[in-house]
């Protein structure tokens, strides 16, 4: 581009100059490249000006009377603010002090006197050149700013949403539950949720979708309706993670899944059932010997295999009171350093290690996160669930609305389910949604859930697999016990379990009998109910349960039949 | 950051080479290195040799290729892994789904 080319716009150029000579001289020169002038005598008459007429360009005089150039380009840029007004000095000075001063005063250039038009007008368009830029520039960053506001401005309403389904849960009021996560942590693909199931066990999840933003947090929304709706109704592990995974696999595109810990954690058993599918390794740590036990990941992540060829298959570890199960995202491992090294497994188990004050294991990790790289990530999640003695807390179960008039009072109903369907069915949370059609048994929903599902797990384990309850009595056994049973299950072809209910009216009140038959051997009940109900001890844990909650409980044909009642008064 | 393909001379297999980081950034760089044959190769073979970092949006993408291999039907191989990024691959489980050595 030729320097006497007129500039791409015309621009409206202030000239101040105390030579009334040198002003029209100038003038005429831009004027004659396309401009538009406007001219001041001093310092003081081109502020004023500036302020009115606003031009994009100034040259200035430096040294001029009432007002000097330096003063008079100080006011202007200030007056500018954030848009650049190039100032060009215009001066007859050489030394070098005099020059930089000019620089100083918030000049962009100087001219030297005498004017070379060519020259001026070759500044006068880089200069231009310089004012778009930062008038793009300007606009860009605004046009970012807005579009950030709107965005956050959506995710908080995505969050409150969200909130109100995910902390249905008891992540906040569960007393040993400990959790570090972002706010925001939605947005980074973390999950975190957690619920009592009818008979007071709980159940949480960890998850981590692939991706960010919305997209991540798009799929935990149906994700979190499955945990809670059926945590709530009873249903166990297995059929919440099939139905989970069915539901994203669904759902989300190919490219998407959910890493995810779901465990269920007994307070009554003792016991936490856990399933991996690509979360780092989690932990059960014993609080008497410091040992921990890995929780490592067996499965494909969530959404991503078909309802086929889906492994549900859960472990299980004897837990003790006190003890702590330790679950983590994988912002913690890889949290990096300035050299781009990550954190790490082997960093973490030197945290663990060197703990010495279980409660402060959070601040520990974080500690080290802070200190290995400086700052925190937001994408950490943590969650520590301890195993605490006291009164369960339970699922209170959907909201009845029903005045109970038209409840059925007198009824009963047999059930055999055999092989093929203990294999894979959990019948228990229909029995319960059945026997909670009765009015009067709805306050008792977590005891009789409680009951049936250790009488119910005592027929399958003990009588139609024929599992011997003494393996459990250290935690290798244990261990070994959920081995066995998983392979007895799987290669089960007779067998069944029978359940009746029976309802009778008394008076206003009734009663419900609770009849569960076996297939297997039979037990010597005598024996076994003679044995002290050693609270520590691994085995045999179904039984005190089971004498705790209900008041009468009979067995019949050599162990093979156990019956139970339930009571209820007239409702007030 | 790169994505190479090259195929075999009798045009059944295909080779994906990616090299550094294998994150978000290579996405569409990665589904081009496949989807630009016209005819479709019988196997897939994923070279993670100078492949320095893979995070879970690349799992996702090795799902993609994965699918338009044919699924189950699929022959996709991931080969020359270093430990860290087989690390990745074995907490994910993708074995179950990928030849991986």
């Amino acid at each position: 581009m030729s320097a006497l080319a007129p500039a791409h716009e015309a621009l409206t150029i202030l000239i101040a100059d105390d030579s009334a000579t040198d002003l029209l001289l100038l003038s005429t020169i831009v004027r004659r490249q396309g401009h538009q002038v406007l001219t001041a005598a001093n310092g003081r008459e081109a502020v004023e000006v500036f302020t009115r007429a606003r031009p994009q360009l100034v040259l200035m005089d430096a040294l001029m009377p009432v007002m000097d150039g330096f003063e008079a380009a100080r006011w202007i840029k200030q007056l500018s603010g954030e848009a650049l007004v190039p100032i060009i000095f215009l001066t007859s000075l050489t030394d070098s002090a005099d020059l930089a001063e000019c620089l100083d005063a918030g000049g962009d250039d100087f001219l030297a006197k005498p004017y070379n038009p060519l020259l001026l007008a070759a500044k006068i368009n880089a200069m231009d050149r310089l004012r778009r830029l930062q008038a793009t520039v300007l606009q860009q960053r605004d046009l970012i700013a807005k579009h950030n506001d709107y965005l956050l401005h959506e995710q908080r309403v995505a969050k409150a949403v969200f909130d109100k389904v995910a902390h249905s849960g008891c992540i906040n009021a569960a007393p040993n539950i400990r959790y570090l996560q972002s706010p925001y942590a939605l947005f980074n693909g973390d999950l975190l949720l957690a619920a009592y199931t009818p008979s007071g066990d709980m159940h949480v999840l960890l998850g981590d979708f692939t991706g960010h933003g919305l997209p991540a947090a798009v799929g935990a929304m149906p994700l979190a309706e499955v945990f809670y709706g059926m945590t709530a109704k009873g249903y166990g592990l297995t059929q919440i993670l099939r139905e989970m995974n069915a539901k994203l696999k669904r759902i989300l595109p190919v490219d998407m899944f959910c890493c995810a810990t779901l465990l269920c954690l007994s307070t009554d058993r003792r016991v936490v059932e856990v399933w991996n599918g690509g979360m780092p390794e989690g932990y059960v740590l014993e609080v008497t010997t410091g040992k921990r036990t890995p929780l490592a990941s067996r499965h494909l992540p969530l959404g991503v295999l078909s309802a086929e060829l889906f492994d549900d298959r859960t472990e299980v570890w004897p837990v003790a009171l006190g003890d702590r199960v330790f679950l983590l995202s994988d912002g913690v491992l890889e949290t990096a350093d300035a050299n781009d090294r990550l954190f790490g497994v082997e960093r973490l188990q030197q945290v663990f290690d060197a703990n010495r004050e279980p409660d402060r294991l959070f601040d520990d990790i974080e500690q080290a996160l802070v200190a290995f790289r400086g700052e925190a990530r937001d994408d950490v999640s943590m969650v520590e669930i301890t195993l605490r003695s006291g009164l369960a807390t339970r699922a209170t179960g959907p909201l009845y609305a029903d005045s109970g008039q038209s409840c059925p009072r007198d009824w009963s109903v047999n059930f055999e389910f055999r092989a093929e369907t203990l294999k894979r069915y959990n019948p228990l949370p229909y029995l319960l949604q059945l026997l909670l059609e009765i009015h009067g048994l709805r306050a008792q929903s977590g005891a009789l859930y409680s009951v049936m599902a250790e009488l119910y797990s005592n027929a399958l384990e003990h009588g139609v697999l024929g599992l011997d309850s003494l393996l459990k009595r250290d935690a290798q056994g244990f261990a070994e016990y959920y081995r066995q049973r998983n392979e007895r299950l799987a290669q089960l072809d007779s067998g069944y379990v029978r359940v009746q209910v029976q309802v009778v009216p008394n008076g206003a009140g009734g009663t419900m009998t609770l009849r569960i038959e076996d297939s297997g051997p039979g037990f010597d009940v005598e024996k076994v109910l003679a044995q002290p109900m050693d609270i520590d001890r691994l085995s045999g844990r179904g039984l005190g349960l089971v004498r705790q909650l209900s008041r009468d409980i009979r067995w019949s044909d050599g162990g093979r039949c156990v019956c139970v009642e339930f009571s209820w008064e007239a409702l007030a | 950051m790169s994505v190479e393909s090259v195929v075999s001379p009798d045009g059944k297999k295909l080779t994906i080479v990616i090299k550094g980081r294998f994150d978000f950034s290579s996405h569409q760089l990665f589904r081009d290195a496949y989807e630009r044959f016209y005819k479709a190769p019988d196997t897939y073979i994923v070279d993670l040799k100078d492949t320095t970092y893979l995070d879970s949006s690349a799992l996702g993408m090795l799902l993609l290729l994965r699918d338009h291999a044919g699924g189950d039907e699929s022959e996709v191989r991931v080969i020359n892994s270093n430990s860290d990024v087989r690390k990745i691959l074995a907490i994910s489980n993708f074995d179950k789904l990928f030849d991986i050595n």
